[in-house]
This record gives C-alpha cells, sequence and structure tokens, in this order.
C-alpha cells in the first residue's frame, strides 16, 4: 500500500468542516436513540454548537487552500464561499425550528441529524472537484432532505410532498448520472480540469454531438435539482407539503449547492463547447422566470407563493449563467447569497405565524400583521422588498450584477425580459405588504405568538445580512470576483 | 482489448435499459414500480460505466458503480419507508390518487 494511502494532516484541516458536521450529526443519532424525548431540549442547540464549529472550520480551511484528497476535493475561494453560505442557512433554519417543533410536539434528534447530514452534502458538493464527489454529495444532501420534507408522519401533505420530493429528485439524479457516464466515457476521467482539458484541446475532443448529448443530460439532472423551468413542476407541491422550516431550508441551501455545482461543471469542464450550452440555459432562465412570475401572481397559499417565486428566482440566477463570464459567475454568487437570506427569513417568518399544523399558511392570514406584532412585520417587509429587487436591500444588487453581466455579454434580450419579469414580481410581494399594513388584523395575527429568542434570531440576523448587503455589496461581490476567476 | 462483444452493443442495452426505466417513470401508476423504473435507470448507467471503464482500461467507472449501488441502496431504503408511510396515510398505491394540493 502506497504510503500516501493515509490522509495527510493539510488533508483533513481541509475537509474539517464536514468532519465536524458528521461527527456530531452521529452522535445526535445515537444520543436520540439512548436519551429519547428526555434530552429533546439539548439537541437544537447541540447541532447549533456544530454548525457554529464547522462555519470556523471553513472559514480557516480558506486559509490554507488547495487540493485534498489527491485532487478530489479543491478548498478555494469559491468553495469557502458556498460553504459559508449552507452553513449559515443550516444555522438559521436550526434558530427558526426551535419553536415549530416544539409546537408540533417533535422535538427530536432524528431532525437535527438530517439537517447537518444535508449541510456535509452540500459543503462537499461546493468544494467537489470530481464528478464522483458531486454525485456523493448531491445524494447525501438529497437523501437527507428527502425525509425532512416528510418529518411530521403523520400529516398527509407532507408525505405528499417527500414521496414527489424523492421520485422526482431520483428521477433527476439517474439522468445526471447518465450524462457522467457519457462524460467519462467521452473523456476518459471524471475531473472537472481534465475534462475541460480534452475538450478544448483540438485533437482529442471527442464528437461534438456526444458531448452536447451528455452536457444536455447533465443539465436536466441539475436543473431538476436547482428547479428551472421546464423541470420545475416538482417544486410548488413540494415546498407547500414540507414543513415550513424545512422548507426555508430545501429552498436556499440545496439549491445553492446545486448552482454551485452548476456553475464548476459548467464554467471549468464545459466551457470550451460554452456556445453549445449557452441557447439551452439562455431559453430555461426565460421559462423559469415567466412561469415562475406569472403562476405566483394567481396563488393564495404563502408557502406556494413562494415557492413560485423561488422558481423564478432560479431563472435569475441562470441568466447569469447564460453569460458565460467572471462578473456572471460573481453575480449568481452574489445573487444566491442575497437570494438564501431573504428566503430563509421570508419562510422562518411563514413558520412563526403558521400556528399548530400550519393552520394560517394563506396571504388572507397575514392580514393585519403589522397592527398587532409591528416587528415580525418589519422585518418581513425587508425580506419582501429584497425579493422585488428595492434599493438599499441585497436583492437589488443582485439583480442589477446579474443584469449587468448579461449586457456585457450581449445578451439584449434576456435582459429585458428579465427586468419585464422582476416588474410583473413586484405584484404578488406587494400584495402581502398590502396585507399586512392596510387591512384589519384577522384570526391568524391575533392568535400569533410572540416571537421566541430562536426565531428573533431567524429573522433579525437574516434582516441585517439582507441590508448589509444592500449598503455595502462591494465587500461581498469583490470576494466573488475573485473565487469567480479561480473557477475558470 | 473488446474480444467478443464491441463497445457500442454494451451502450445500445444500457440506452434501451435507460428508455424503458424512462417510460415506466413517466407511463407507470404504481409508486412501487414507479420506484423500481428508477433502479432501473440507476443499473442502466452502471451498466455504461463498465462498458467504458473496460474500454479506457482504468479503474474509476468501476469505482463509481460501486458508489452508485452503494447510493442506490440507500435510496431504496428511505424511498421504501417514504412510501409505507403515504401508504399508511392513504391507503393506496397509486401515483394519481396522491395529489392532495391543487396545481
Amino acid at each position: 500500500m502506497p504510503a500516501d494511502f493515509v490522509p495527510k494532516t493539510i488533508d483533513l484541516i481541509r475537509f474539517l468542516p464536514e468532519i465536524i458536521l458528521t461527527v456530531t450529526g452521529t452522535l445526535l443519532m445515537v444520543l436520540d436513540a439512548f436519551a429519547g424525548r428526555r434530552w429533546s431540549g439539548v439537541y437544537g442547540n447541540f447541532s447549533l454548537l456544530a454548525l457554529a464549529g464547522s462555519l470556523a472550520a471553513a472559514v480557516y480551511a480558506f486559509g490554507v487552500p488547495g487540493p485534498a484528497f489527491s485532487g478530489m476535493l479543491m478548498n478555494d475561494g469559491f468553495a469557502t464561499f458556498f460553504r459559508v453560505l449552507v452553513i449559515a442557512v443550516g444555522i438559521l433554519v436550526v434558530l427558526a425550528s426551535f419553536r415549530y417543533l416544539h409546537r408540533e410536539g417533535v422535538e427530536t434528534g432524528e431532525y437535527h441529524a438530517l439537517i447537518l447530514f444535508s449541510v456535509v452534502g452540500q459543503c462537499v458538493m461546493v468544494t467537489a472537484n470530481e464528478l464522483i464527489m458531486i454525485f456523493i454529495g448531491l445524494e447525501i444532501s438529497s437523501i437527507a432532505t428527502y425525509i425532512l420534507a416528510g418529518y411530521l408522519r403523520e400529516d398527509r401533505r407532507g408525505n405528499e410532498a417527500s414521496l414527489k420530493y424523492f421520485l422526482l429528485g431520483s428521477f433527476a439524479t439517474a439522468f445526471l448520472l447518465y450524462g457522467i457516464a457519457w462524460i467519462y466515457g467521452l473523456t476518459g476521467s471524471t475531473n472537472l480540469a481534465a475534462i475541460r482539458g480534452v475538450l478544448s484541446s483540438r485533437d482529442l475532443a471527442p464528437s461534438g454531438m456526444l458531448v452536447g448529448f451528455s452536457a444536455a443530460l447533465m443539465f436536466v439532472g441539475l436543473g431538476f435539482k436547482v428547479s428551472g423551468a421546464p423541470f420545475q413542476i416538482w417544486a410548488p407541491d413540494v415546498y407547500q407539503g414540507a414543513p415550513a422550516p424545512v422548507t426555508a431550508f430545501m429552498s436556499a441551501g440545496p439549491k445553492a449547492a446545486a448552482f454551485a455545482v452548476f456553475l464548476r461543471i459548467f464554467m471549468t469542464a464545459f466551457e470550451p463547447v460554452g456556445a453549445g450550452w449557452e441557447p439551452l440555459v439562455w431559453l430555461s432562465a426565460l421559462l423559469s422566470m415567466t412561469i415562475g412570475n406569472f403562476a405566483a401572481l394567481t396563488q393564495s397559499n404563502i408557502k406556494r407563493l413562494l415557492a413560485y417565486s423561488s422558481i423564478a428566482h432560479a431563472g435569475y440566477v441562470m441568466v447569469a449563467l447564460a453569460a458565460r463570464s467572471e462578473t456572471g459567475t460573481a453575480a449568481a454568487m452574489f445573487y444566491l447569497a442575497a437570494y438564501a437570506l431573504m428566503n430563509v427569513g421570508a419562510f422562518a417568518a411563514v413558520a412563526h405565524l403558521a400556528g399548530k399544523g400550519e393552520r394560517f399558511v394563506s396571504i388572507d392570514d397575514f392580514a393585519g400583521l403589522a397592527v398587532v406584532q409591528p416587528a415580525t412585520a418589519a422585518l418581513l417587509a425587508i425580506f419582501l422588498l429584497s425579493l422585488i429587487g428595492v434599493p438599499l436591500t441585497g436583492g437589488f444588487f443582485g439583480k442589477f450584477y446579474i443584469f449587468k453581466a448579461a449586457l456585457q455579454s450581449n445578451l439584449l434580450w434576456l435582459t429585458m425580459l428579465g427586468l419585464l419579469n422582476s416588474a410583473v414580481a413586484a405584484y404578488y410581494y406587494l400584495r402581502i405588504l398590502v396585507m399586512m399594513y392596510m387591512r384589519e388584523p384577522g384570526e391568524a395575527a391575533s392568535v400569533a405568538e410572540p416571537l421566541s429568542i430562536g426565531m428573533k434570531t431567524a429573522l433579525v440576523l437574516p434582516a441585517l445580512g439582507t441590508l448589509f448587503l444592500g449598503i455595502f455589496p462591494s465587500a461581498v461581490l469583490n470576494f466573488a470576483s475573485k473565487s469567480a476567476a479561480l473557477i475558470r | 482489448m473488446m474480444t467478443g462483444v464491441p463497445l457500442s452493443w454494451y451502450l445500445i442495452l444500457s440506452a434501451v435499459l435507460f428508455a424503458l426505466g424512462v417510460a415506466g417513470f413517466l407511463f407507470r401508476k404504481n409508486i412501487i414500480t414507479v420506484f423500481m423504473s428508477i433502479e432501473l435507470m440507476l443499473n442502466a448507467v452502471n451498466l455504461s460505466f463498465i462498458a467504458f471503464s473496460y474500454q479506457l482500461q482504468q479503474v474509476n467507472g468501476h469505482i463509481f458503480t460501486f458508489f452508485v449501488m452503494v447510493v442506490a441502496a440507500a435510496e431504496a431504503a428511505v424511498g421504501l419507508a417514504i412510501i409505507l408511510s403515504v401508504f399508511k396515510n392513504r391507503a393506496t398505491l397509486n401515483v394519481d390518487d396522491v395529489n392532495s394540493m391543487k396545481y
């Protein structure tokens, strides 16, 4: 056995965030089995601690950049950006879950362990430099999320959400895998840089049609995971049926990680055949924005509305992808950070107001929230304004950078249609604002419980983040631009 | 190195199996059958991996196949558990009956 079979210390340090999360997740499962409900209050704090630890480890690992485990993982700025993002989403979701789980009487270690495992998967996805690792990370994250979607076992809608997510998710994975198999067969490698090398060399490059075929298969698989049209059909049902904190999680973490993989594969490995896949992404971006925004106009269920809005936001990120440039990649990264914060915040507010058994998830239930709980209403208003893209919020600069990158790449039509789309989107977000501020309080607002400490943090932190991105965007954008240069 | 059966035959078989899996997923109504169609698709992919790996004289494809098998097993465990809890709540295994949320 060669001497380098044993992982080097530096590899382990670069992999430390994942190690911390995995060990804690496993520990939580064991604790749950032995201590059960007696310790039900502890599990959440325990997982918060682990997430904070891995956040620190991810930042520390940034100080020692480089490949790990013979190039299977690449710990670079790009990886650190997304690692920090998905771990932060994990922290916010755990904070938002405390009160919700207590209300439903289901505080188990299992829930927190699954969140941790899913975050591990996402961390592996965003660090991976190899199709094998991407696949494994994607599955670790997905399988944990399938279970989380159906976490409330007695709930009919939860079951249904879980089933649909599982079936369509596995279906998409099979497509992704078939694409990977073909690209492996054509290039003889699963390493992204090596694939790029083969595709860009003139003598070795395989038939363009077959490369296009495998890229299209992978596009189908990843399109499902990011809920981009025409592969978005699962998203509304799954987001509506899953428990609200889980929906917050699904709509931010796995989506950001899937987009990171999307960027890495298409900007690194498939960059030499960019002219071929650009029309595909172009069309998907336009369809996602249009379908998402127009379908959201007629929704009455807030979770379903936010689901359609999340499809539309996937479309905006795809616009940045279609730009096929470093500025586009940086814009996509910035947008995903802003989107994750505002979306988790909005869903946390929904989870807060939903009440036992999620009775209050209609838009009408937000009536008069500003009178009864001005603070909650104001925080939700920040998220909604950011989702619209109003200046001084992260959403504004996200959209601004994306459309700027698109214009630089001469995507004039896509930019115009995208801007028209965001004008349409303003209508349904404003409807919620009008409900909150201009109506008499209804039943939901009058029985709403006061904000718990966890929920307060889960609302205030993303609100601060959204405002920070809106007022000082350059700090994050500079980091994103530097990292975007690394994956090319 | 391929003595006997040429690579293209394996790839065609794999493509046919994958297409059958897709067709089964789209047209079958029983949840268990739909789930089995997904397994068929994964195994079709495995066949491609093995054929390519043999052709390229590399071990990468074999390793990938093992990971796919492990993941398929994990998915089966989770998937059957989900199907079981759906059946407990609704007493049906027809995909068309699992539609309580409006479009």
